[in-house]
Protein backbone atom coordinates (compact mmCIF):
# COMPACT_ATOMS: atom_id res chain seq x y z
CA UNK A 1 0.00 0.00 0.00
CA UNK A 2 2.36 2.25 0.94
CA UNK A 3 5.22 1.79 -1.78
CA UNK A 4 1.60 1.98 -3.89
CA UNK A 5 1.57 5.62 -2.87
CA UNK A 6 5.13 6.51 -3.38
CA UNK A 7 5.18 5.50 -7.01
CA UNK A 8 1.91 7.66 -7.67
CA UNK A 9 3.90 10.63 -6.31
CA UNK A 10 6.93 9.72 -7.84
CA UNK A 11 5.00 9.73 -11.34
CA UNK A 12 3.32 12.31 -10.77
CA UNK A 13 6.23 14.51 -9.51
CA UNK A 14 7.95 12.72 -12.91
CA UNK A 15 4.73 14.41 -14.66
CA UNK A 16 5.31 17.80 -13.94
CA UNK A 17 8.98 18.35 -14.01
CA UNK A 18 8.35 17.07 -17.75
CA UNK A 19 6.09 19.79 -18.30
CA UNK A 20 8.20 22.44 -16.34
CA UNK A 21 11.29 21.05 -19.03
CA UNK A 22 9.06 21.97 -21.73
CA UNK A 23 7.78 25.82 -20.55
CA UNK A 24 11.10 26.12 -19.45
CA UNK A 25 12.08 25.19 -22.93
CA UNK A 26 9.36 27.61 -24.69
CA UNK A 27 10.04 30.27 -22.40
CA UNK A 28 13.60 30.44 -23.34
CA UNK A 29 12.95 30.24 -26.65
CA UNK A 30 10.50 33.33 -26.94
CA UNK A 31 12.84 35.23 -24.92
CA UNK A 32 15.64 34.27 -27.42
CA UNK A 33 12.84 35.33 -30.28
CA UNK A 34 12.25 38.82 -28.94
CA UNK A 35 16.23 39.59 -28.37
CA UNK A 36 16.43 38.79 -31.87
CA UNK A 37 13.54 40.92 -33.57
CA UNK A 38 15.36 44.06 -31.60
CA UNK A 39 19.01 42.82 -32.84
CA UNK A 40 17.10 42.67 -36.68
CA UNK A 41 15.79 45.96 -36.58
CA UNK A 42 18.96 47.53 -35.45
CA UNK A 43 20.51 45.57 -37.91
CA UNK A 44 17.89 46.30 -40.82
CA UNK A 45 17.71 50.40 -40.36
CA UNK A 46 21.61 50.39 -40.30
CA UNK A 47 22.13 48.41 -42.71
CA UNK A 48 19.39 50.03 -45.13
CA UNK A 49 21.06 53.75 -44.26
CA UNK A 50 24.24 52.70 -45.15
CA UNK A 51 23.49 50.63 -48.15
CA UNK A 52 21.58 53.62 -49.49
CA UNK A 53 24.33 56.59 -48.23
CA UNK A 54 27.18 54.83 -49.42
CA UNK A 55 26.08 54.48 -52.89
CA UNK A 56 27.19 58.39 -53.93
CA UNK A 57 30.38 57.45 -52.67
CA UNK A 58 30.85 53.82 -54.46
CA UNK A 59 29.03 53.90 -57.44
CA UNK A 60 28.82 57.51 -58.03
CA UNK A 61 31.88 59.87 -58.74
CA UNK A 62 31.47 61.63 -55.36
CA UNK A 63 34.07 62.35 -52.90
CA UNK A 64 33.34 61.37 -49.10
CA UNK A 65 35.99 64.09 -48.05
CA UNK A 66 34.25 66.88 -50.33
CA UNK A 67 30.50 65.38 -48.77
CA UNK A 68 31.64 65.98 -44.92
CA UNK A 69 33.86 69.47 -45.30
CA UNK A 70 32.03 70.90 -48.20
CA UNK A 71 30.22 73.78 -47.19
CA UNK A 72 27.47 74.59 -49.91
CA UNK A 73 24.05 72.44 -49.92
CA UNK A 74 22.64 72.87 -53.08
CA UNK A 75 20.89 69.76 -54.43
CA UNK A 76 19.64 71.25 -57.80
CA UNK A 77 23.27 71.88 -58.37
CA UNK A 78 24.45 68.67 -57.89
CA UNK A 79 26.62 70.41 -54.34
CA UNK A 80 26.38 68.20 -51.25
CA UNK A 81 28.77 69.27 -48.50
CA UNK A 82 27.23 68.85 -45.39
CA UNK A 83 29.98 70.81 -43.36
CA UNK A 84 27.85 73.80 -41.94
CA UNK A 85 25.23 71.29 -40.46
CA UNK A 86 28.15 68.88 -38.47
CA UNK A 87 29.33 72.51 -37.22
CA UNK A 88 25.60 73.36 -36.40
CA UNK A 89 25.40 69.72 -34.62
CA UNK A 90 28.40 69.99 -32.56
CA UNK A 91 27.70 73.46 -32.04
CA UNK A 92 24.33 73.63 -30.74
CA UNK A 93 25.02 69.97 -28.48
CA UNK A 94 27.76 71.20 -26.99
CA UNK A 95 25.83 74.44 -26.06
CA UNK A 96 23.29 72.66 -24.17
CA UNK A 97 25.72 70.68 -22.33
CA UNK A 98 27.21 73.95 -21.39
CA UNK A 99 24.10 74.98 -19.94
CA UNK A 100 22.28 71.72 -19.09
CA UNK A 101 24.81 69.33 -17.47
CA UNK A 102 25.28 72.02 -14.58
CA UNK A 103 21.98 72.98 -13.50
CA UNK A 104 21.11 69.06 -13.86
CA UNK A 105 24.08 68.41 -11.90
CA UNK A 106 22.78 70.63 -9.29
CA UNK A 107 19.34 69.62 -9.70
CA UNK A 108 20.24 65.79 -9.40
CA UNK A 109 22.60 66.83 -6.29
CA UNK A 110 19.34 69.09 -4.44
CA UNK A 111 17.23 65.97 -4.73
CA UNK A 112 19.28 63.38 -3.36
CA UNK A 113 21.14 65.48 -0.75
CA UNK A 114 19.57 68.60 0.39
CA UNK A 115 15.87 68.74 -0.60
CA UNK A 116 13.47 67.84 2.34
CA UNK A 117 12.11 64.35 1.37
CA UNK A 118 8.59 66.15 0.80
CA UNK A 119 9.88 68.65 -1.90
CA UNK A 120 11.95 65.82 -3.69
CA UNK A 121 8.87 63.47 -3.52
CA UNK A 122 7.10 65.88 -5.82
CA UNK A 123 10.28 67.62 -7.76
CA UNK A 124 11.39 63.78 -8.49
CA UNK A 125 8.73 63.08 -10.59
CA UNK A 126 7.96 65.95 -12.32
CA UNK A 127 10.83 65.89 -13.45
CA UNK A 128 10.75 62.47 -14.94
CA UNK A 129 7.48 63.43 -16.58
CA UNK A 130 9.09 66.29 -18.05
CA UNK A 131 11.45 63.41 -20.12
CA UNK A 132 7.83 61.86 -21.31
CA UNK A 133 6.37 64.92 -23.34
CA UNK A 134 6.77 65.00 -27.13
CA UNK A 135 9.44 66.80 -28.37
CA UNK A 136 7.68 68.42 -30.35
CA UNK A 137 5.62 70.45 -27.68
CA UNK A 138 9.19 71.33 -26.49
CA UNK A 139 9.69 73.02 -30.35
CA UNK A 140 6.34 74.72 -29.82
CA UNK A 141 7.48 76.09 -26.28
CA UNK A 142 10.42 77.74 -28.31
CA UNK A 143 8.78 78.76 -30.71
CA UNK A 144 6.12 80.66 -28.77
CA UNK A 145 8.51 81.73 -25.47
CA UNK A 146 12.07 81.86 -26.68
CA UNK A 147 12.00 82.67 -29.74
CA UNK A 148 9.71 86.07 -29.93
CA UNK A 149 11.96 86.48 -26.17
CA UNK A 150 15.37 86.43 -28.07
CA UNK A 151 13.96 88.77 -31.19
CA UNK A 152 12.52 91.19 -28.57
CA UNK A 153 15.54 90.93 -26.01
CA UNK A 154 18.77 90.84 -28.61
CA UNK A 155 17.05 92.93 -31.35
CA UNK A 156 17.28 90.52 -33.52
CA UNK A 157 15.24 90.20 -37.06
CA UNK A 158 14.53 86.62 -36.43
CA UNK A 159 14.39 84.80 -33.10
CA UNK A 160 15.32 81.63 -34.27
CA UNK A 161 18.87 80.85 -33.81
CA UNK A 162 21.56 79.01 -32.11
CA UNK A 163 21.62 80.20 -28.91
CA UNK A 164 17.12 79.14 -29.52
CA UNK A 165 17.97 75.34 -30.16
CA UNK A 166 20.52 75.33 -27.49
CA UNK A 167 18.02 76.82 -24.91
CA UNK A 168 15.81 74.09 -25.96
CA UNK A 169 17.83 71.30 -26.11
CA UNK A 170 19.16 72.27 -22.52
CA UNK A 171 15.66 71.88 -21.13
CA UNK A 172 15.17 68.76 -23.51
CA UNK A 173 18.18 66.85 -21.68
CA UNK A 174 17.60 68.49 -18.18
CA UNK A 175 15.29 65.24 -17.40
CA UNK A 176 17.66 62.80 -18.59
CA UNK A 177 20.39 63.94 -16.53
CA UNK A 178 18.54 64.62 -13.53
CA UNK A 179 17.20 61.58 -13.17
CA UNK A 180 20.18 59.07 -13.66
CA UNK A 181 22.24 61.50 -11.97
CA UNK A 182 20.28 61.44 -8.94
CA UNK A 183 20.06 58.03 -9.11
CA UNK A 184 23.54 57.41 -8.99
CA UNK A 185 24.19 60.26 -6.12
CA UNK A 186 21.40 58.12 -4.08
CA UNK A 187 23.30 54.53 -4.78
CA UNK A 188 26.27 55.97 -2.82
CA UNK A 189 26.45 54.33 0.19
CA UNK A 190 25.72 55.98 3.22
CA UNK A 191 28.29 54.98 5.34
CA UNK A 192 30.80 57.14 3.27
CA UNK A 193 28.59 60.70 3.82
CA UNK A 194 28.72 59.29 7.54
CA UNK A 195 32.27 58.69 7.49
CA UNK A 196 33.11 61.95 5.73
CA UNK A 197 30.65 64.10 8.61
CA UNK A 198 31.99 62.43 11.23
CA UNK A 199 35.82 64.01 10.43
CA UNK A 200 33.86 67.19 11.19
CA UNK A 201 33.76 68.12 7.22
CA UNK A 202 30.42 69.80 6.09
CA UNK A 203 27.60 68.63 4.39
CA UNK A 204 28.30 70.27 1.09
CA UNK A 205 31.97 69.55 1.86
CA UNK A 206 31.03 65.89 1.49
CA UNK A 207 28.60 66.00 -1.10
CA UNK A 208 31.79 67.89 -3.67
CA UNK A 209 34.26 65.52 -2.27
CA UNK A 210 32.73 62.23 -1.44
CA UNK A 211 29.69 61.67 -2.65
CA UNK A 212 30.01 62.78 -6.43
CA UNK A 213 32.90 61.74 -7.06
CA UNK A 214 31.45 58.11 -5.60
CA UNK A 215 29.24 58.98 -8.63
CA UNK A 216 31.08 59.60 -11.31
CA UNK A 217 30.66 57.20 -13.33
CA UNK A 218 26.70 57.18 -13.22
CA UNK A 219 26.88 61.07 -13.34
CA UNK A 220 29.63 60.64 -16.68
CA UNK A 221 26.53 57.96 -17.94
CA UNK A 222 24.23 60.73 -17.25
CA UNK A 223 25.66 63.74 -19.24
CA UNK A 224 26.14 61.37 -22.09
CA UNK A 225 23.01 60.16 -22.42
CA UNK A 226 21.70 63.42 -22.06
CA UNK A 227 23.91 64.30 -25.31
CA UNK A 228 23.14 61.42 -27.08
CA UNK A 229 19.44 63.58 -26.58
CA UNK A 230 20.71 66.48 -27.63
CA UNK A 231 22.64 65.55 -30.41
CA UNK A 232 19.76 63.15 -32.14
CA UNK A 233 17.10 65.66 -31.29
CA UNK A 234 14.79 66.59 -34.42
CA UNK A 235 11.68 67.90 -34.26
CA UNK A 236 12.33 70.73 -31.46
CA UNK A 237 15.13 71.68 -33.19
CA UNK A 238 13.19 72.55 -36.43
CA UNK A 239 10.94 74.66 -34.96
CA UNK A 240 13.67 77.08 -34.05
CA UNK A 241 16.72 76.53 -35.63
CA UNK A 242 15.70 79.17 -38.22
CA UNK A 243 17.63 75.99 -40.70
CA UNK A 244 19.89 78.32 -42.43
CA UNK A 245 22.51 76.92 -44.28
CA UNK A 246 25.50 78.36 -43.08
CA UNK A 247 28.65 77.89 -40.70
CA UNK A 248 27.58 79.80 -37.54
CA UNK A 249 29.87 82.15 -36.52
CA UNK A 250 27.90 83.80 -33.89
CA UNK A 251 25.19 82.41 -31.28
CA UNK A 252 22.42 84.48 -33.11
CA UNK A 253 22.62 82.73 -36.36
CA UNK A 254 20.42 80.71 -37.85
CA UNK A 255 21.34 77.61 -37.84
CA UNK A 256 20.22 73.48 -39.59
CA UNK A 257 21.44 70.47 -37.87
CA UNK A 258 22.27 67.37 -39.49
CA UNK A 259 19.22 65.83 -37.96
CA UNK A 260 16.78 68.73 -39.47
CA UNK A 261 18.00 68.59 -42.68
CA UNK A 262 16.89 64.96 -42.96
CA UNK A 263 13.21 66.11 -41.63
CA UNK A 264 13.27 68.84 -43.93
CA UNK A 265 14.32 67.24 -47.12
CA UNK A 266 13.61 63.93 -47.13
CA UNK A 267 9.89 64.33 -47.77
CA UNK A 268 10.54 65.38 -51.61
CA UNK A 269 13.81 64.32 -52.21
CA UNK A 270 14.83 61.86 -55.00
CA UNK A 271 17.58 60.24 -56.28
CA UNK A 272 21.36 61.60 -55.04
CA UNK A 273 19.59 63.67 -53.08
CA UNK A 274 17.40 61.46 -51.51
CA UNK A 275 21.34 59.41 -50.68
CA UNK A 276 22.64 62.24 -49.59
CA UNK A 277 20.33 62.76 -47.10
CA UNK A 278 20.84 58.76 -46.01
CA UNK A 279 24.54 59.50 -46.05
CA UNK A 280 23.86 62.33 -43.52
CA UNK A 281 22.33 59.76 -41.53
CA UNK A 282 25.24 57.62 -41.54
CA UNK A 283 27.16 60.69 -39.66
CA UNK A 284 24.35 61.36 -37.86
CA UNK A 285 25.01 57.65 -36.46
CA UNK A 286 28.94 57.72 -36.22
CA UNK A 287 28.43 60.76 -33.82
CA UNK A 288 26.06 58.53 -31.35
CA UNK A 289 28.04 55.32 -31.88
CA UNK A 290 31.46 57.29 -30.39
CA UNK A 291 28.80 58.56 -27.55
CA UNK A 292 27.73 54.88 -27.05
CA UNK A 293 31.04 53.35 -27.16
CA UNK A 294 32.21 56.16 -24.93
CA UNK A 295 29.30 55.39 -22.57
CA UNK A 296 30.25 51.78 -22.41
CA UNK A 297 33.51 52.71 -21.52
CA UNK A 298 32.84 55.11 -18.60
CA UNK A 299 30.25 52.30 -17.36
CA UNK A 300 32.86 49.79 -17.51
CA UNK A 301 35.42 51.19 -15.83
CA UNK A 302 32.46 52.45 -12.90
CA UNK A 303 31.49 48.81 -12.44
CA UNK A 304 35.04 47.30 -11.45
CA UNK B 1 28.66 73.65 59.67
CA UNK B 2 29.96 70.38 60.16
CA UNK B 3 27.95 68.69 57.68
CA UNK B 4 29.60 70.80 55.00
CA UNK B 5 32.82 69.74 56.22
CA UNK B 6 31.79 65.97 55.96
CA UNK B 7 30.39 66.85 52.43
CA UNK B 8 33.78 67.97 51.64
CA UNK B 9 35.43 65.43 52.73
CA UNK B 10 33.21 63.13 50.66
CA UNK B 11 33.77 64.83 47.63
CA UNK B 12 37.58 64.87 48.40
CA UNK B 13 37.35 60.62 48.92
CA UNK B 14 35.70 60.12 45.71
CA UNK B 15 38.63 62.37 43.78
CA UNK B 16 41.33 60.83 45.63
CA UNK B 17 40.36 57.45 44.29
CA UNK B 18 40.04 58.45 41.03
CA UNK B 19 42.64 60.61 40.79
CA UNK B 20 44.43 59.00 38.26
CA UNK B 21 41.90 60.66 35.52
CA UNK B 22 40.35 63.55 35.12
CA UNK B 23 36.67 63.81 34.03
CA UNK B 24 36.63 64.30 30.02
CA UNK B 25 33.01 63.80 29.10
CA UNK B 26 30.31 64.66 31.92
CA UNK B 27 27.14 62.85 30.62
CA UNK B 28 23.97 64.04 32.82
CA UNK B 29 19.96 62.77 32.60
CA UNK B 30 20.64 62.37 28.76
CA UNK B 31 17.27 61.01 27.09
CA UNK B 32 16.69 60.56 23.44
CA UNK B 33 14.09 59.93 21.24
CA UNK B 34 13.29 58.76 18.13
CA UNK B 35 10.40 60.26 16.86
CA UNK B 36 7.89 59.12 19.47
CA UNK B 37 10.34 55.91 20.59
CA UNK B 38 12.55 56.68 23.97
CA UNK B 39 16.02 54.91 23.48
CA UNK B 40 18.05 56.27 26.23
CA UNK B 41 16.68 57.01 29.96
CA UNK B 42 18.43 59.65 31.91
CA UNK B 43 21.79 58.42 30.93
CA UNK B 44 24.44 59.56 33.21
CA UNK B 45 28.31 58.87 33.19
CA UNK B 46 31.48 60.37 34.03
CA UNK B 47 33.79 59.04 31.28
CA UNK B 48 37.72 59.79 32.05
CA UNK B 49 40.62 61.28 29.76
CA UNK B 50 42.78 59.24 28.78
CA UNK B 51 41.07 55.82 29.62
CA UNK B 52 38.82 53.53 27.41
CA UNK B 53 35.47 53.13 28.26
CA UNK B 54 33.96 49.80 27.00
CA UNK B 55 30.11 49.98 26.19
CA UNK B 56 28.23 46.67 26.95
CA UNK B 57 24.88 44.92 26.80
CA UNK B 58 22.70 43.29 24.84
CA UNK B 59 21.25 44.33 21.19
CA UNK B 60 19.11 47.05 21.16
CA UNK B 61 19.84 48.37 24.32
CA UNK B 62 21.21 51.84 22.69
CA UNK B 63 24.88 51.56 22.73
CA UNK B 64 25.43 52.86 19.59
CA UNK B 65 22.91 55.60 20.06
CA UNK B 66 24.79 56.90 23.04
CA UNK B 67 27.80 56.88 21.56
CA UNK B 68 26.68 58.67 18.51
CA UNK B 69 25.39 61.70 20.94
CA UNK B 70 28.58 62.67 22.20
CA UNK B 71 29.25 63.91 18.65
CA UNK B 72 26.04 64.29 17.26
CA UNK B 73 25.94 62.19 14.34
CA UNK B 74 22.08 61.56 15.54
CA UNK B 75 21.46 64.95 14.55
CA UNK B 76 21.58 63.50 10.88
CA UNK B 77 18.06 61.44 11.79
CA UNK B 78 15.42 62.88 11.26
CA UNK B 79 12.84 63.39 14.35
CA UNK B 80 15.53 62.67 16.72
CA UNK B 81 15.27 64.48 20.42
CA UNK B 82 17.66 65.05 23.05
CA UNK B 83 17.93 66.08 26.36
CA UNK B 84 19.82 66.55 29.19
CA UNK B 85 23.88 67.40 29.46
CA UNK B 86 26.50 66.46 27.43
CA UNK B 87 30.02 68.49 27.98
CA UNK B 88 33.00 67.85 26.67
CA UNK B 89 35.99 69.48 28.81
CA UNK B 90 33.31 71.86 30.59
CA UNK B 91 31.72 72.82 27.06
CA UNK B 92 28.36 71.85 26.45
CA UNK B 93 28.52 70.24 23.50
CA UNK B 94 24.80 70.71 21.98
CA UNK B 95 24.65 74.34 23.15
CA UNK B 96 26.51 75.80 19.73
CA UNK B 97 25.07 74.53 16.32
CA UNK B 98 29.14 73.99 15.92
CA UNK B 99 29.31 69.94 14.95
CA UNK B 100 32.54 70.35 12.69
CA UNK B 101 33.91 71.69 15.51
CA UNK B 102 33.02 68.74 17.69
CA UNK B 103 33.75 66.19 14.81
CA UNK B 104 37.03 67.24 14.77
CA UNK B 105 37.68 67.17 18.46
CA UNK B 106 35.79 63.60 18.54
CA UNK B 107 36.14 61.39 16.21
CA UNK B 108 34.63 58.17 15.51
CA UNK B 109 35.75 54.65 14.07
CA UNK B 110 32.90 52.58 12.75
CA UNK B 111 31.86 48.90 12.66
CA UNK B 112 32.26 48.35 9.53
CA UNK B 113 34.98 50.41 7.47
CA UNK B 114 34.18 53.03 5.46
CA UNK B 115 36.76 54.18 3.25
CA UNK B 116 36.20 56.51 0.40
CA UNK B 117 37.09 55.19 -2.95
CA UNK B 118 40.39 56.62 -3.32
CA UNK B 119 43.99 55.91 -2.46
CA UNK B 120 45.32 55.16 1.18
CA UNK B 121 47.22 58.73 1.08
CA UNK B 122 44.35 60.11 0.20
CA UNK B 123 42.10 58.14 2.56
CA UNK B 124 44.10 59.37 5.65
CA UNK B 125 44.77 63.17 4.25
CA UNK B 126 40.98 63.83 3.30
CA UNK B 127 39.88 65.62 6.80
CA UNK B 128 42.90 67.99 6.82
CA UNK B 129 42.54 68.69 3.60
CA UNK B 130 39.04 69.51 4.11
CA UNK B 131 40.35 71.48 6.87
CA UNK B 132 42.23 73.61 4.90
CA UNK B 133 45.74 72.24 4.70
CA UNK B 134 47.07 71.95 1.48
CA UNK B 135 50.72 72.00 2.06
CA UNK B 136 52.23 68.94 0.37
CA UNK B 137 55.10 68.30 2.78
CA UNK B 138 52.86 68.99 6.04
CA UNK B 139 50.23 66.40 4.79
CA UNK B 140 52.95 63.82 3.83
CA UNK B 141 54.36 63.98 7.59
CA UNK B 142 50.15 63.68 9.05
CA UNK B 143 49.84 61.11 6.93
CA UNK B 144 53.01 59.20 7.54
CA UNK B 145 52.57 59.69 11.99
CA UNK B 146 48.70 58.93 11.70
CA UNK B 147 49.76 55.30 9.75
CA UNK B 148 52.36 54.97 12.35
CA UNK B 149 50.35 55.73 14.70
CA UNK B 150 47.32 53.04 13.37
CA UNK B 151 50.13 50.61 13.60
CA UNK B 152 49.90 50.28 9.76
CA UNK B 153 52.64 52.22 8.00
CA UNK B 154 54.74 49.54 7.21
CA UNK B 155 52.33 46.70 5.68
CA UNK B 156 51.11 49.87 3.40
CA UNK B 157 54.04 52.92 2.89
CA UNK B 158 54.61 51.33 -0.24
CA UNK B 159 51.59 51.55 -1.54
CA UNK B 160 50.41 54.60 -0.08
CA UNK B 161 48.76 55.57 -4.05
CA UNK B 162 47.05 52.34 -4.66
CA UNK B 163 42.88 52.32 -3.94
CA UNK B 164 42.34 52.06 0.02
CA UNK B 165 39.66 49.09 -0.79
CA UNK B 166 41.76 46.76 -2.18
CA UNK B 167 43.33 45.84 1.43
CA UNK B 168 42.06 43.34 3.84
CA UNK B 169 39.23 44.27 6.30
CA UNK B 170 41.48 44.51 9.39
CA UNK B 171 43.95 46.39 7.66
CA UNK B 172 41.25 48.77 6.45
CA UNK B 173 39.48 48.99 9.64
CA UNK B 174 42.95 50.47 10.97
CA UNK B 175 43.06 52.93 7.95
CA UNK B 176 39.84 54.48 9.25
CA UNK B 177 41.93 55.03 12.60
CA UNK B 178 44.67 56.51 10.98
CA UNK B 179 41.58 58.41 8.80
CA UNK B 180 40.37 59.59 12.59
CA UNK B 181 43.94 60.40 14.15
CA UNK B 182 44.81 62.74 11.19
CA UNK B 183 42.10 65.26 12.76
CA UNK B 184 44.33 65.09 16.06
CA UNK B 185 41.03 64.49 17.74
CA UNK B 186 41.13 64.23 21.59
CA UNK B 187 38.33 61.60 21.78
CA UNK B 188 37.44 58.67 19.59
CA UNK B 189 34.33 56.98 19.44
CA UNK B 190 34.43 53.34 18.25
CA UNK B 191 31.73 51.52 17.67
CA UNK B 192 32.19 47.43 17.19
CA UNK B 193 34.99 48.36 15.29
CA UNK B 194 36.22 44.52 15.23
CA UNK B 195 32.96 43.02 14.68
CA UNK B 196 34.07 42.31 11.60
CA UNK B 197 37.40 41.25 11.88
CA UNK B 198 39.38 37.99 12.25
CA UNK B 199 41.02 37.27 15.73
CA UNK B 200 44.53 38.32 14.35
CA UNK B 201 43.17 41.74 12.75
CA UNK B 202 41.58 42.20 16.22
CA UNK B 203 44.23 41.46 18.22
CA UNK B 204 46.13 44.21 16.36
CA UNK B 205 43.33 46.98 16.58
CA UNK B 206 43.03 45.89 20.44
CA UNK B 207 46.72 46.52 20.89
CA UNK B 208 46.45 49.60 18.90
CA UNK B 209 43.74 50.46 21.02
CA UNK B 210 45.59 50.01 24.50
CA UNK B 211 48.43 51.86 22.82
CA UNK B 212 46.09 54.81 21.66
CA UNK B 213 45.41 55.03 25.20
CA UNK B 214 48.23 57.00 26.41
CA UNK B 215 47.10 60.60 23.90
CA UNK B 216 43.43 59.86 23.35
CA UNK B 217 39.99 59.23 25.57
CA UNK B 218 38.30 56.16 24.07
CA UNK B 219 35.18 55.24 24.21
CA UNK B 220 34.24 51.73 22.39
CA UNK B 221 31.19 49.27 21.85
CA UNK B 222 31.78 46.03 22.24
CA UNK B 223 29.72 42.74 21.87
CA UNK B 224 32.55 40.74 22.62
CA UNK B 225 33.00 40.40 26.99
CA UNK B 226 36.69 39.60 26.71
CA UNK B 227 37.50 42.11 24.81
CA UNK B 228 35.65 44.76 27.25
CA UNK B 229 37.69 42.61 29.94
CA UNK B 230 40.93 43.11 28.12
CA UNK B 231 41.28 46.79 26.92
CA UNK B 232 39.00 49.04 29.38
CA UNK B 233 39.73 50.34 32.07
CA UNK B 234 35.61 51.45 32.85
CA UNK B 235 32.96 49.59 31.34
CA UNK B 236 28.89 50.38 31.51
CA UNK B 237 26.09 47.94 31.15
CA UNK B 238 23.18 49.29 29.18
CA UNK B 239 20.01 47.77 29.30
CA UNK B 240 17.00 48.86 27.63
CA UNK B 241 18.32 52.11 27.11
CA UNK B 242 19.33 52.56 31.09
CA UNK B 243 23.01 52.38 32.40
CA UNK B 244 22.13 49.38 34.62
CA UNK B 245 26.15 50.14 36.61
CA UNK B 246 29.12 52.05 35.28
CA UNK B 247 32.50 50.91 37.43
CA UNK B 248 35.89 49.72 37.21
CA UNK B 249 36.14 47.33 34.53
CA UNK B 250 37.92 44.72 37.03
CA UNK B 251 34.63 45.69 39.41
CA UNK B 252 32.11 45.10 36.36
CA UNK B 253 33.71 41.48 35.48
CA UNK B 254 34.21 40.40 38.60
CA UNK B 255 32.25 41.62 41.25
CA UNK B 256 29.35 43.60 39.59
CA UNK B 257 26.57 44.86 42.07
CA UNK B 258 23.52 44.37 40.06
CA UNK B 259 22.70 41.41 39.15
CA UNK B 260 21.72 41.73 35.98
CA UNK B 261 25.18 43.07 35.24
CA UNK B 262 26.40 39.66 36.95
CA UNK B 263 24.06 37.85 34.40
CA UNK B 264 25.06 39.23 31.50
CA UNK B 265 28.83 39.11 32.18
CA UNK B 266 28.68 36.20 33.04
CA UNK B 267 26.59 34.83 29.88
CA UNK B 268 23.68 33.81 31.48
CA UNK B 269 21.23 36.15 28.93
CA UNK B 270 21.55 38.51 26.48
N1 LIG C 1 17.27 55.63 13.22
C1 LIG C 1 16.48 55.06 14.13
N2 LIG C 1 15.15 55.30 14.14
C2 LIG C 1 14.36 54.73 15.06
N3 LIG C 1 14.79 53.91 16.02
C3 LIG C 1 16.08 53.61 16.07
C4 LIG C 1 17.00 54.17 15.12
N4 LIG C 1 18.24 53.69 15.41
C5 LIG C 1 18.08 52.88 16.47
N5 LIG C 1 16.79 52.82 16.87
C6 LIG C 1 16.27 52.06 18.02
O1 LIG C 1 16.90 52.48 19.19
C7 LIG C 1 17.22 51.37 20.02
C8 LIG C 1 18.69 51.36 20.31
O2 LIG C 1 19.38 51.10 19.13
P1 LIG C 1 20.97 51.05 19.05
O3 LIG C 1 21.34 50.94 17.62
O4 LIG C 1 21.52 52.19 19.79
O5 LIG C 1 21.27 49.69 19.81
P2 LIG C 1 22.66 48.99 20.07
O6 LIG C 1 22.78 48.81 21.53
O7 LIG C 1 23.75 49.70 19.38
O8 LIG C 1 22.42 47.58 19.39
P3 LIG C 1 23.47 46.65 18.62
O9 LIG C 1 24.27 45.99 19.66
O10 LIG C 1 22.60 45.68 17.90
O11 LIG C 1 24.26 47.53 17.72
C9 LIG C 1 16.74 50.14 19.29
O12 LIG C 1 15.51 49.75 19.82
C10 LIG C 1 16.59 50.59 17.86
O13 LIG C 1 15.54 49.91 17.24
MG1 LIG D 1 25.02 49.26 17.68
Amino acid sequence: MATQHTKEVEQQISKGNARKYFFEKLSSKIFLACALLSVISLLLIVGFVFYKGANPFVTGDYSFLSFIFGSEWVPSEDKFGIFPMIVASIYATMGALVIGVPVGLFTAIFLAEIAPKRVAKIVSPAIQLLAGIPSVLYGVFGLAIIVPFLQDNLGLARGQSLIAVILVLAIMMLPTIVTIAETAIRAVPKSYREGSLALGVSEIGTIFKVVVPAAKSGIMAAIVLGLGRALGETMAVILVAGNSLIIPTSLTDSIRPLTTNIALEMGYAAGTHLEMLFATGIVLFSFILILNFVLARLTAKGGH
Amino acid sequence: MVMMVTEVAAVNKQQVSTASAQSKILVDDLNLFYGEKQALFNVSLDIKEKEVTALIGPSGCGKSTFLRTLNRMNDLIDGVRVSGNITIDGEDIYASNDVIKLRTKVGMVFQKSNLFPMSIYDNVAYGPRMQGIKNRKVLDALVEESLRGAAIWDEVKDRLKTSALGLSGGQQQRICIARTIAMKPDVILMDEPTSALDPISTLKVEELITQMKKDYTIVIVTHNMQQAARISDKTAFFLNGEVVEYDDTNVIFSTPKDQRTEDYVTGRFG
